[in-house]
């Protein structure tokens, strides 16, 4: 993981270098203040030497306009090495998550990547400048003051070699006990925001049921709990400045009592005698900042380990060395396929499928939720690959194609689809970047889009808002359409996407899909009976087998789910679930 | 249909709706924890007052016991020792203060964390609908994660530290002032250029910081348009697009975090050093003034002044560091005190639920066990007395007006009478405002004109948990809860027995699938029942109305993603428990509409046809049209 996560530093090394480099300066400055200050006292004020104090004076000021100019420039590769490491983390990941697969993508959920990308990366990001300059300055200091303490006075210096001993192991003791409860404490936390998140998004559940005292009741105990166990971790950690204390203290009267006698007998001075209180405060204060920078460290590895298995998730697609890039036509042959979402569970999605649809053919496919429908038409455009058989368009194995062809070739329509903020027009760009504004119209009159996109004040400027919110959902799949016709795709490939649009607009539709792209292969997969009726077969879909295939009239004679499904839907009609704001336009042209 | 909802994340609060708000905070700690906090402040001091004694105490080490020893070359430390134990004495009162400070604060922040989440959280539960409409999720997530969070680090660092270093600095300045006052005025002098120089940093830094947590608020909205849409941007091989637009913004976000971090980085070396500076300066001045005879200024004296000096600058160092805090804390709290001042729902009703027995006579009673029978208990204010009248599940709507706000009405004259134990049927299409209709029965929104009437009440003069406990509602979007499936279905009715549940279970046809569950009926789902599929949710849900056994039934699309062949079989559970209730049901699919009593057909917030089946296909109007499929222009 830390190789991973270091992996991503980068152009921000020489930063990274040169934080230390000036933390180490910096400190160096520090340290030999308080000789200087010693020698202040010691030469100058005590020898009333008015002179001496001038110069050493004079000496401090360039001293502390250095240690200025070394903490300036510390604080600014500090900033420079943990802003860029974090802007190397995000690129790292979002352009890994470009690389993913569907496969992969299904792994994590989209909540989950934009707090990898935000919270995770800022966690990372202060425990990094943490790292650069705090885990460089407090041992240095330390050490550095212990060498000044041992060139004043070794003798005095072993008093608080104790002092320190005692301090760290009682610091280590603190922080092991603590870190542990602080793990348990988290994930409390996280498992107390979860359940607020449930109640925001299942208010009405809550509300309609009078459940809020429950809720309430509920939400307490878990606060409760989450308080008693933050007052056991802090209440642990309330010790450590108690005990910083009492080592400080006990070192300033050992010192005290130890350096009176010494000065007495004429082996320290005064003045060193107070350089060496304040440099074993500094050491203690570094010892404190080492133990503020561990429970930090801690705290960031779950955000680290989170951010490297995005970092490391290797997409399970590749491309062959020696991609084909030439699709001959759209036809699309399933060899004895079978495909599985985890590989090797044993619980295949889809089951020896033996499928052969000739270039320009129409296929619909029809079958209850998850009989694996959209699993069939997702292997086309190699979204997944399949376990075992070939999945052959064009007469090629889809592996052996380019990916980025193959998908220009095969246009799919998501059942789960989404627009994006911007205009139409920059919506419909996805499709071809390069699209002028009458081959879009053209695409939209084909999706039946045209006509609500005019009665727009914006026209085809209009302003989708992120999600596609603005515009219905029948709206929306139009749009959607119109978005993968402008491919000029060789396969196209309908998922469940006319389902909000009703059955009029429907027909028209796929009438239009006859007129102007006869020659383009469409698979169409619909609940609705009445929009796959005309196809020139149609594939009945269960449980992940081939049920039956063949006209609407075969499959009425000789299929009972086909006949089945229509059955429900004739008798019942059709079904409710379309815009009337459509309808009503129709009714005035 | 919705109203527009809120952007997030105002500007920052201005410095006297800071210091409103802050006020508000500690009112809010101290409250609870009035003798806690007097012990903290006492032991705050008396720790201060400890190391002050201990940095005082080096003068008179020096000029009273060292320089003595030194001149008259005796050896006899008996006097030193004496002084040290006096001064372990005061550390040790020191150290008992800062553990009892530490220790103390922590009950009081944690108990005011643990305090300010319940009521949060209780009071979001009693918010009406209307806020959720208009709030994103992800806002209110974001006041329980980000806000809450900036404030615990206020309440248990920030404020205690700056509580620290306010009484260090009041202790220190008097020393100071006691020991010499030219010093002291040097002193202060650095003091001031410190100030400047911080405030002046730390509001450039303000800036880049609020530039900071806009470039991150836009990363944030791309990352999650974009993830959002990963399946769609795969499809279309727009992956290169899409990583240079992020590059763009990334960037962005990474000069405004170094320049933020830059200059909060600088603050540190900037007042240590001239902290530094203002050593010398009075090393100087005091050799001068000790040497040159112009005071009483004592060797001992200055070297303790000196200490003075260094322990002075740390302070306010800190205090200037925790200002940034402060403020980032102060916005924080502002949209948590926000949603705290969000007006409750507002309930007005007197009229109850109550269980009640029949009497001979034909009149109720009311009794406190469950009986199958329940009624309205209608106090009146006037002579005192109560009516008790039958629960039926009669509904009816008196020219209706509804709008989500006052400015654009989406339901309009809407006239309808469900007799008890009709089934009532709305068809449409998306947007009509079918689902609008059942809210308003059960007050999720308030009607802008006209009456609702339940059994012959007036339905705002009904208790809303009492109106909504007659109501079993299944809704469009199916929500579960992290628990079992046992769990989740008891939430119809929380004394359900285990039988009940099962039965429930059963009557919506889920038995099935949750005995093929790993765990059966004690299967744990989370993440809103995630590892379920869309079709079992529902039925989950079908079995969670069923149990709590209401009067009235609302399904809003309760069969929409359960497949037609499984419909069927659910179908006929769901007549059964419609049976003698009175239910409203919203379905696209005709089978679940066809036998109601009365359909009707809305467009526009009207309803523009009403009537049976065979009534409304006769009329061969709208309902004709989406009945047979052909619509107009075909």
């Amino acid at each position: 993981m830390i190789k991973t996560l270091l992996g991503q530093v980068k152009q921000y090394k020489g930063a990274s270098l040169l934080t230390p480099l000036f933390t180490a300066l910096e400190v160096l400055m520090e340290v030999l203040i308080p000789f200087v200050t010693a020698a202040i006292i010691d030469k100058g004020i005590e020898a009333g030497d008015i002179n001496q104090i001038y110069f050493y004076g004079a000496i401090m000021i360039v001293m502390a306009f250095l240690s200025l100019l070394f903490g300036f420039l510390a604080g600014k590769y500090g900033a420079a090495a943990s802003s860029g490491f974090a802007c190397n983390l995000r690129q790292g990941m979002y352009e890994n998550i470009q690389r993913f697969s569907f496969s992969n993508i299904d792994k994590f959920s989209t909540a989950g990547l934009v707090t990898r990308m935000t919270t995770d990366v800022t966690n990372l990001q202060n425990a990094y400048q943490m790292i650069l300059r705090i885990a460089v300055r407090a041992p240095l200091m330390f050490l550095c003051s212990m060498a000044m303490c041992f060139f004043i006075s070794a003798k005095l210096s072993l008093i608080f070699l104790i002092a320190i001993v005692v301090l760290a192991a009682l610091l280590i003791l603190i922080m092991s006990r603590t870190t542990k409860i602080f793990n348990q404490v988290f994930r409390k936390y996280d498992d107390l925001n979860a359940s607020v998140q449930e109640n925001v998004s299942a208010i009405r559940v809550v509300k309609a049921f009078v459940r809020e005292d429950h809720e309430n009741k509920k939400f307490t105990r878990a606060a409760e709990n989450l308080y008693r166990m933050f007052v056991k971790a802090e209440g642990i950690l309330a010790f450590n400045s108690p005990v910083m204390m009492l080592v400080i203290y006990g070192c300033i009267i050992a010192l005290s009592w130890f350096g009176a006698q010494y000065i007495v007998v004429g082996d320290l001075t005064t003045g060193e005698l107070t350089s060496m209180f304040s440099y074993v405060m500094s050491m203690m204060m570094s010892l404190m900042m080492l133990s503020m920078v561990f429970v930090m460290i801690t705290m960031s590895t779950a955000s680290g380990r989170r951010i490297a298995e995005v970092l490391e998730e290797k997409a399970d697609l590749q491309n062959l060395d020696d991609p084909v890039t030439q699709i001959r036509d759209g036809s699309i042959d399933f060899d004895h396929v079978s495909f599985s979402y985890k590989h090797g569970s044993g619980e295949e999605t889809l089951h020896d499928i033996d499928l052969h649809i000739k270039s320009g053919e129409t296929i619909g496919i029809i079958g209850g939720t998850g009989c694996g429908k959209s699993s069939l038409v997702n292997l086309i455009s190699r979204l997944y690959d399949v376990d075992s058989g070939a999945v052959r368009v064009g007469g090629k194995d889809v592996r052996s194609y380019d990916m980025e062809a193959l998908r220009n070739q095969v246009s799919v329509v998501l059942q789960k689809n989404v627009l994006f903020s911007g205009t139409i027009l920059d919506n419909l760009r996805w499709g071809n970047e390069n699209a002028t504004q009458e081959e879009c119209i053209e695409a939209c009159r084909q999706a039946c889009a045209d006509d609500f996109i005019e009665s727009f004040p914006d026209k085809y400027n209009t302003w989708i808002e992120q999600g596609g919110t603005n515009v219905s959902g029948g709206q929306k799949q139009r749009l959607c359409i119109a978005r993968a016709l402008l491919k000029k795709p060789k396969i196209l490939i309908l998922d469940d996407s006319t389902s909000a649009v009703d059955t009029a607009t429907d027909a028209r539709i796929r009438r239009a899909f006859a007129e102007s792209i006869p020659g383009t292969t469409k698979l169409i997969i619909a609940q609705r009976i009445s929009s796959v009726q005309e196809a020139d077969r149609i594939l009945v879909l269960e449980d992940g087998r081939i049920n039956g295939i063949g006209t609407h009239e075969e499959l009425l004679e000789n299929n009972s789910i086909y006949r089945e499904i229509y059955d429900t839907q004739t008798k019942g009609g059709g079904d409710f679930d379309q815009p009337a704001a459509e309808l009503t336009a129709k009714e005035g042209n | 249909m919705r109203p527009q909802r809120n952007m997030p994340s105002g500007p920052r609060p201005g410095i006297r709706q800071s210091v409103h708000l802050l006020k508000r905070i500690l009112g809010e700690m101290i409250r609870h924890y009035k003798f806690s906090f007097f012990a903290v402040v006492v032991c705050i001091i008396g720790s201060a007052l400890a190391t002050l004694r201990g940095t005082l105490f080096m003068q008179s080490l020096i000029d009273d016991y060292i320089t003595p020893l030194v001149r008259d070359h005796s050896t006899d430390f008996s006097a030193l020792g004496a002084a040290l134990l006096k001064l372990a004495a005061v550390y040790v009162i020191g150290i008992l203060c800062a553990f009892g400070y530490n220790r103390i604060m922590v009950n009081i922040s944690q108990g005011t964390m643990e305090r300010l989440r319940v009521e949060l959280f209780t009071h979001m539960e009693s918010l009406p609908i209307k806020y959720f409409d208009t709030h994103a999720h992800g806002d209110i997530m974001s006041v329980y994660t980000n806000d809450v969070d900036t404030l615990r680090q206020l309440i248990s660092q920030s404020i205690p530290q700056v509580i620290n270093s306010f009484v260090s600095i009041v202790t220190t300045l008097v020393s100071m002032i006691v020991l010499d006052i030219p010093l002291t005025l040097l002193t202060l002098l650095m003091v001031c250029i410190m100030l400047f120089v911080s405030t002046k940093l730390s509001g450039k830094s303000a800036k880049y910081f609020a530039k900071q947590q806009k470039d991150l608020g836009t990363v944030n909205g791309y990352i999650e348009e974009m993830m959002e849409g990963q399946k769609v941007v795969k499809v279309f091989c727009h992956e290169e697009k899409s990583v240079e637009q992020f590059s763009e913004l990334n960037q962005e976000l990474r000069k405004s975090a170094y320049n933020a971090n830059k200059i909060a980085n600088v603050m540190m070396p900037v007042n240590a050093n001239i902290g530094n500076i203002s050593y010398v300066l009075c090393a100087v001045l005091g050799a001068v003034l000790a040497l040159g005879g112009y005071s009483q200024l004592t060797l001992g004296t200055l070297v303790s002044f000196l200490n003075l000096n260094k322990g002075f600058t740390q302070p306010i160092t800190q205090i200037s560091q925790q200002v940034n805090s402060i403020v980032m804390a102060m916005a924080g709290a502002e949209r948590l005190f926000n949603m705290m001042d969000e007006k409750p729902e507002e309930d007005n009703g007197y009229v109850e639920l109550v269980n009640a027995q029949v009497n001979d006579d034909g009149s109720l009673t009311e009794t406190a066990e469950r009986t199958g029978v329940w009624a309205w208990k209608h106090p009146h204010s006037a002579d005192g007395s109560v009516t008790y009248t039958r629960l039926e599940g009669g509904v009816t709507f008196n020219d209706v007006d509804f709008g989500y706000d006052d400015k654009k009405l989406v339901l309009h004259n809407i006239k309808l009478y469900a007799m008890p134990g009709q089934k009532i049927a709305f068809v449409g299409s998306t947007g009509a405002g079918k689902t609008t209709i059942t809210n308003l029965i059960n007050r999720f929104y308030d009607i802008q004109d006209g009456k609702i009437r339940y059994d012959g009440i007036n339905i705002n003069k009904i208790k809303k948990p009492d109106l909504r406990r007659s109501l079993g509602m299944v809704l469009q979007d199916t929500h579960l809860f992290t628990g079992t499936v046992m769990e989740n279905i008891r939430y119809g009715r929380l004394d359900a027995t285990d039988e009940e549940c099962i039965a429930a279970a059963k009557l919506a046809n889920a038995d099935g699938f949750i005995r093929r569950l790993p765990d059966g009926y004690q299967t744990v789902l989370t993440g809103d029942g995630a590892n379920l599929s869309q079709g079992q949710r529902q039925l989950l849900a079908i079995a969670r109305a069923a149990v709590a056994d209401p009067p009235v039934l609302i399904l809003d699309e309760a069969t929409s993603s359960i497949d037609t062949r499984t419909e069927a079989l659910v179908q006929e559970g769901m007549e059964r428990l419609m049976k003698g209730r009175t239910t409203f049901v919203i379905a696209h699919r005709l089978s679940t509409v066809k036998n109601s009593d009365c359909i009707m057909v809305l467009e526009h917030g009207r309803i523009i046809e009403r009537g049976t089946h065979e009534q409304l296909l006769a009329e061969k109007g709208r309902y004709y049209q989406l009945y047979t499929g052909n619509a107009i222009g075909a």
